[in-house]
């Protein structure tokens, strides 16, 4: 009964993200009427940019949309989340710095093509990705608790294929694909963020992949039945967040040159599951929406900046007001209050002579 | 008579028992080996105590999460509260002059005050437990931050002959540097640590609300036709979670004599970990609090282990950490499924599985 419902409520489903996103934009257009201001500058390595606080949004939550694509298609497949997308991250920036410093600190060449170390990171970062699908599909583990090794592990694996150092790449043109390239007045992550939605909306599109996930995320002994084997399909899903991964992770490395194994993207899984919740997406698993979560990732990228932008907030306290927000987001579409809701709208508004009685006969 | 029906009737090992002997048993294995091979420290009956003495909070932590997830929900937020806590009572007895107990009353407070929070959203809402703990952590540590950003050492005169306190066991230690024989230690924090246990073994065990933990993790349908009041006794588990990350809150403060917001990351991490190791299933309806014990101190004794063999990068703890959860979930999915015979199978590939020839042989009749 409930999932006919949560198929009534389809269309219903994006209204949440947008309203939230809205909600937030207009806080900020009251504090700062010129939030939508963008400008033309001159960056100190003489590259023309665009600067201006949506650009700024776009450019940071760049990383968490990518991660967020892989976490839906996870999230409905498997009904659980994948908590190690963070130590995942430290693994793929351990790869990529290895494989370009080799067991030099800071060296003057890179030692091999950037493409080189960005096509290792992939098939490590899928590698693990698989790992934990195995565990979730073979062993039917819960996908977070298998992924709980991975979150306890994945930092100190990342160190270790580091070299135990904190390696720094001065060549500049690394830094392309965290910062800007010249010529291009965009800032690099929010075109690959931009390339991964396309390349995800098409496969949508033009694939049944999105129909199988869901099917097997709704009922997998009925989509066993169907002839769809859910192990194949929960195995791909783990690794396509695992493609995510290392993109996001060569994002990361690529802004700051380096790599802090303990606490780079600390708490981004945490970012990453509100951005599918708020989405829209239901956190057991089955329907999924793609495009709400993508606009929830940005959506908490949004508070973020906005929560600095106030006074008052430091960067130790934003956690809190954060934790506010999410508890105030996650009240409003909880069922209870949503039927509750939906009762006194019916209250207020009462349809006149509603010819459903007509209807089922 | 009595003896023959006993025997008559005795039950096959219960699922949370099963994984109870294994931990156990894995745990005993482990130690023993590295008392063989490495001797030295392991062979000190106080590097055994000082387990529990360093880990004293995380037991009450790794309690509190197991009662939450014998029931089917997850609380994230305990280390949250731990640091809050810890955090608070520092400020309250050095600023505002407050007693030791007034702290432990503050200690209290806090954790059911989360409890409380959490669990009405959770069990009366029907949120996502995952999601508000989550909220609750970052609440709690945001919180934190605001009440004092500094670490606080406690200088309070109560609190510290609190902490002095220490119990030296007759008849067990070891023999100093010197040749004298120095009895082995435990704090005060371990004894909190156990009577905890022991509360919460007696109440899992036999109380109409313990049982109907089970019940409800084992399949809420189920417990609702049963009759259980299952919103309630799934706020009463989460205020008994908040209640109990308070104490160990308190009990982490007790051990360190410092407050800082940075205190107990990854608590809730090491305590979800430290109950799976300890054969509590996620799933919910399967587990042990005793099991949760050596969970924990199976997880200390890996660290000591890694010590010992010399492995001196910073990352070999965190990857046998892994190693051996990954071990534990893995073996507990195998042992599941190999009880429940039909209903739950490792989706294995077909070349994996070994062909059963009796079935095969044998004419469907």
């Amino acid at each position: 009964m409930l999932k006919l419902k949560e198929t009534a409520r389809k269309n219903a489903q994006l209204l949440f993200p947008l309203v939230s996103l809205f909600a937030i934009v207009i806080i900020n257009l009251i504090v700062e009427p010129n939030f939508f201001s963008l400008e033309l500058r001159v960056n100190n390595v003489g590259n023309t940019v665009l600067s201006g606080n949506v650009i700024s949004i776009l450019d940071n939550g760049s990383e968490l949309a990518i991660l967020a694509i892989g976490m839906t298609l996870v999230t409905a497949a498997s009904g659980g989340q994948d908590i190690s997308v963070g130590a995942a991250i430290a693994i793929a920036g351990g790869v990529v710095l290895r494989v370009l410093c080799g067991n030099e600190a800071s060296p003057d060449i890179l030692h091999a093509p950037i493409i080189y170390a960005f096509l290792a990171s992939c098939v490590v970062a899928m590698l693990f990705g698989a790992f934990n699908g195995v565990l979730v599909s073979i062993f039917k583990i819960q996908p977070m608790i298998a992924t709980l090794i991975l979150f306890t592990s994945g930092r100190s694996i990342g160190y270790w294929i580091g070299g135990g150092q904190i390696a720094k790449i001065s060549e500049k043109q690394f830094g392309y694909f965290g910062g800007f390239i010249p010529g291009v007045p965009v800032p690099t992550p929010i075109l690959i963020a931009v390339l991964c939605m396309i390349v995800i909306a098409l496969v949508l599109k033009f694939t049944n992949l999105g129909l199988y996930t869901q099917a097997v995320g709704i009922n997998e002994k009925s989509a066993r039945l169907n002839g769809l084997n859910p192990v194949r399909i929960k195995l791909l899903a783990y690794i396509i967040i695992g493609f995510c991964v290392a993109v996001a992770a060569f994002i990361k490395v690529s802004r700051m040159s380096t790599i802090n194994y303990s606490s780079v993207a600390q708490d981004i899984e945490m970012d990453v599951i509100l951005a599918v919740a708020i989405g829209g997406n239901a956190l057991g698993g089955g329907k999924f929406n793609m495009a709400g979560s993508i606009i929830g990732a940005y959506t908490i990228q949004a508070l973020t900046v906005t929560l600095y932008a106030m006074p008052g907030v430091t960067s130790e306290s934003i956690r809190f007001y954060k934790a506010l927000v999410i508890i105030i987001l996650v009240v409003i579409s909880s069922p209870a209050v949503k039927s509750a809701l939906e009762k006194l709208w019916a209250k207020l508004f009462p349809k006149k002579s509603p010819p459903v009685k007509e209807a089922l006969v | 008579m009595t003896a023959i029906k006993k025997i008559r009737h005795r039950q096959p090992l219960t699922d949370s028992n099963l994984l109870l002997i294994i931990t156990i048993s894995i745990f005993a294995a482990m130690y023993a080996l590295s008392m063989i091979f490495f001797g030295g420290g392991f062979l000190n009956p106080q590097q055994f105590l000082n387990l529990f003495n360093e880990n004293a909070s995380l037991i009450i932590l790794a309690c509190a999460l197991s009662v939450v997830m014998i029931q089917g929900g997850i609380d994230i937020s305990v280390g949250g509260i731990t640091a809050l806590v810890s955090v608070c009572c520092a400020v309250y007895l050095e600023d505002r002059g407050g007693s030791v107990l007034g702290a432990l009353g503050l200690a209290l407070g806090i954790g059911l005050a989360f409890g409380l929070l959490q669990g009405l959203l959770i069990s009366f809402l029907d949120i996502q437990p995952f999601i508000i703990t989550l909220a609750g952590m970052f609440l709690a540590r945001g919180i934190s931050t605001m009440v004092e950003v500094n670490p606080r050492t406690v200088k309070h005169a109560g609190f510290s002959a609190l902490r002095e306190i220490e119990i030296r066991l007759p008849g067990i230690g070891y023999y100093a540097k010197n040749g004298n024989f120095i009895n082995a230690k435990i704090e005060l924090g371990v004894i909190v640590a156990l009577l905890v246990l022991l509360a919460l073994f007696v109440v899992l065990k036999w109380s109409r609300f313990g049982r109907s933990l089970y019940a409800i993790g084992g399949g809420s349908q189920n417990a609702l036709m049963l009759g259980i009041n299952i919103r309630r006794t799934r706020l009463y588990s989460y205020m008994i979670c908040g209640m109990l990350s308070g104490i160990a809150g308190f009990v982490y403060l007790l051990h360190t004599g410092s407050g800082s917001v940075t205190q107990a990351t990854g608590a809730e991490m090491k305590a979800i970990a430290s109950s799976i190791i300890g054969g509590v299933l996620l799933t919910g309806g399967v587990g042990n609090i005793i099991g949760t014990l050596f969970g924990v101190i199976s997880l200390g004794t890996i660290n000591n282990v890694v010590v010992a063999m010399g492995l001196k990068g910073p990352w070999w703890q965190g990857i046998t950490t892994g190693a051996m959860l990954c071990l534990f979930i893995v073996l507990q999915s195998i042992i599941i499924s190999n009880r429940n015979g039909g209903s739950f199978k490792l989706a294995l590939p077909g070349w994996f599985i070994p062909k059963k020839k009796t079935n095969e042989s044998k004419p469907p009749q």
